[in-house]
């Protein structure tokens, strides 16, 4: 066992204190004062940067439920190391969110009524229930590695033996809350802009969250080869840059179809604010990393992969702040900015997020043993093996 | 409300906010202390106020059920309830409802219909004050048959239409206008259907993605874990050739 030194000050621990701190301030701000005083939202802009940091909380999260079908579902075992990884960034990522919708709603304090006062009309309370639920089964998911650290073996077991229901319901609570965000912008036809308002929207989010959840997984996957560790060969990568590049092609096709069937090719030929904003969602997020991935020496190269998957995130993150915030802006008489306080509060919860996902992985075993204390001749296989920290030899990654 | 009628006395205000217990003065647009604002179009006034749809976006959207469309034709809303996730400021087409911002136990503040009144038997406070008629307080039905009856009786006074009785499925504020609504800020282009059901088209397939989607994610399992099951029992299964391949 090796002993836990305290943790370095680095350049990046003092900006995430720092951006921790601003953020409980202002948090506490905002509780005291109220929405009014400590936001820009106001009732022509009543939703703002927060809804759209929970669309990309929950987009981002998007890599647990993917990685997990693919694995435990379609067996596709050769990506079992990085479940575990996965599973933590979903489940950080819900957590996140749950924070700041308490934040965000009026009355923190109700925040529980959508449990017991029903609306089955509504998208939000559909939303609530998915949230809820889907944290639920990525804490279950999560538990065993918790508590192989403990040596608590019992309750891994009674998990393990329903993980598969609990993997089948989480991949489909997570299908309906993906594209139920989208859902929840068909009831403003007449405010939300054309090119983003169209009765896909629930189909164009979840698409859309495929490619960004393996965007997300490889991104990760390429950070922590940085730093030593490698979780996927380079092959596998290029296989799930493959999968991405699907993903983007399906989008591009679905949302261009979509366009041109409902007859809006004026509007993105008409030089506008709004055309901009979707152009550059559509060229930077989908076209140019599609294209980029279709050349081998990209799909195969670590910097290649680095900057298409930054352009797919980056795309991403566009899309849900085009249809949160700027797709709206047509309506109101003045238009929408964040104030600073909303700016502090999430910078604060993307820097609790960053902290929590580096101290779990310096004290959970969420990564297999390091590659290089494996002898050389060691195959994928191995390696994979070697990730199995479970007493009776069964892989407990999402179980 | 006929707004040919209307002089702008700002009457039905007054009686609102008298009603409402809010402090008086004339505003142009809704807010925390109007529930009723007249604005002014050329000469033309038109009030403004909570148009009680009979199928509600705010009623449909609203998570936790605060907003509830009643018998008797009021929006009514239940601050005890709300959770202030304001997704009724922004699905409301009518973009009616207003948020106490700067309260940190906030709720929503709209017309209420005056629903007390209407339980007694009374008109609603808005249409009592208006000297001139201009606002007729009566059922759906018989208000729809009366302002047939004035655009039919003088047709060169109003544009024939009765702006709320299809749009978006039908409100309780009706409005007859000497020019076109458009001119006057209304929104025309809401269509005839209500707005829940854009949503409801979507809602309505969650059942089935969790009963289909179950079914195919667990044969999915069930083939691919016998694929794999034999795979090792044969010693050399196809993934074995294929990690060989892969491998870096």
């Amino acid at each position: 066992m090796r002993t836990i030194a305290l943790p370095r000050s680095t350049g990046w621990r003092v900006i995430a204190t720092v951006l921790i701190l601003a953020g409980v301030g202002a948090a506490f701000a905002r509780f005291r004062l109220g929405l009014g005083a400590t936001t820009n939202l106001t009732d022509e802009f009543p939703w703002g940067l927060w809804i759209g940091f929970d669309f990309l909380g929950i987009g981002l999260a998007a890599a647990g439920f993917t990685i997990v079908a693919a694995v435990n579902l379609f067996h596709a075992k050769d990506y079992e190391p990085i479940v575990r990884p996965a599973v933590l960034t979903a489940f950080i990522g819900y957590l996140l969110v749950v924070f700041v919708l308490i934040i965000d709603l009026g009355r923190p304090d109700h925040f529980w009524h959508p449990l017991v006062m029903w609306n089955p009309h509504s998208v939000m309370c559909e939303i609530s229930w998915c949230l809820m639920l889907y944290t639920t089964v990525l804490s279950l998911e999560f538990a065993p590695i918790v508590l192989e650290k403990l040596a608590i073996h019992k309750p891994i077991k009674w998990i393990h033996a329903i993980s598969l229901p609990l993997m089948i319901f989480g991949v489909l609570l997570s299908t309906l809350h993906q594209s139920s965000f989208g859902s929840l912008y068909l009831i403003v036809p007449n405010r939300l802009h054309p090119l983003w308002y169209t009765p896909l929207l629930p189909v164009l989010f979840f698409i859309s969250c495929l490619a960004s959840g393996i965007a997300m997984v490889l991104l990760e996957s390429l950070l922590l080869s940085r730093s030593g560790r490698s979780l996927l060969p380079a092959a596998l990568r290029a296989n799930l840059a493959r999968i991405m590049a699907v993903a983007l092609a399906l989008y591009f096709v679905v949302r261009i179809q979509d366009l041109l069937s409902r007859g809006l090719l004026h509007e993105m030929l008409t030089p506008s604010y709004y055309s901009a904003a979707f152009y550059a969602e559509i060229l930077l997020g989908y076209l140019i990393p599609f294209s980029l991935l279709m050349f081998e020496r990209i799909r195969t190269t670590a910097r290649g992969l680095y900057a298409t998957t930054l352009l797919v995130l980056a795309g991403f993150a566009a899309n849900r702040m085009d249809t949160a915030v700027t797709g709206l802006e047509s309506w109101p008489s003045h238009t929408y900015f964040p104030s600073i306080m909303e700016i502090l509060i999430m910078l604060g919860i993307v820097a609790i997020g960053a902290s929590a996902f580096s101290l779990v992985v310096r004290y959970l075993p969420i990564f297999p043993a390091e590659p290089a204390r494996a002898p050389a001749t060691m195959g994928a296989r191995d390696v994979r093996g070697s990730s199995r920290h479970a007493p009776d030899g069964r892989t407990l990654e999402a179980s | 409300m006929d707004l040919t009628l209307c002089i702008g006395c700002n009457a039905c205000q007054g009686g609102c906010k008298e009603e409402n217990q809010l402090p008086p003065g004339d505003e142009q647009s809704l807010s925390l202390t109007a529930f009723t604002a007249l604005s002014e179009h050329n000469g033309i006034f038109v009030r403004h106020l909570c148009q009680h749809c009979e199928v509600p976006t705010c009623v449909s959207v609203c998570p936790v059920g605060a907003l509830t469309k009643t018998e008797a034709g009021p929006v009514a809303y239940d601050g005890e309830k709300c959770i202030g996730c304001r997704y009724c400021l922004q699905a409301c087409p009518f973009h009616v409802p207003r948020y106490e911002w700067s309260s940190t136990r906030p709720r929503i503040r709209k017309c209420n219909f005056c629903a007390a009144r209407l339980q007694r038997g009374l008109g609603t406070a808005c249409a009592q004050a208006c000297p001139t008629g201009a606002t007729s307080f009566g059922g759906r039905d018989a208000l729809l048959r009366e302002a047939a009856r004035r655009i039919e009786a003088r047709p060169g006074s109003y544009v024939p239409r009765i702006y709320g009785r299809e749009d978006i499925g039908g409100t309780s504020m009706l409005y007859l206008s000497p020019v076109p609504f458009e001119q006057l800020g209304f929104d025309t282009r809401l269509g005839k259907t209500p707005m829940p059901l854009l949503t409801m088209s979507a809602l309505s397939k969650a059942p089935n993605v969790i009963t289909v989607g179950g079914v195919m994610l667990t044969g999915v399992w069930w083939i691919t874990n016998r694929r794999a099951e034999v795979a090792a029992k044969e010693g050399s299964g196809l993934r074995d050739r294929y990690r060989k391949g892969e491998d870096n």
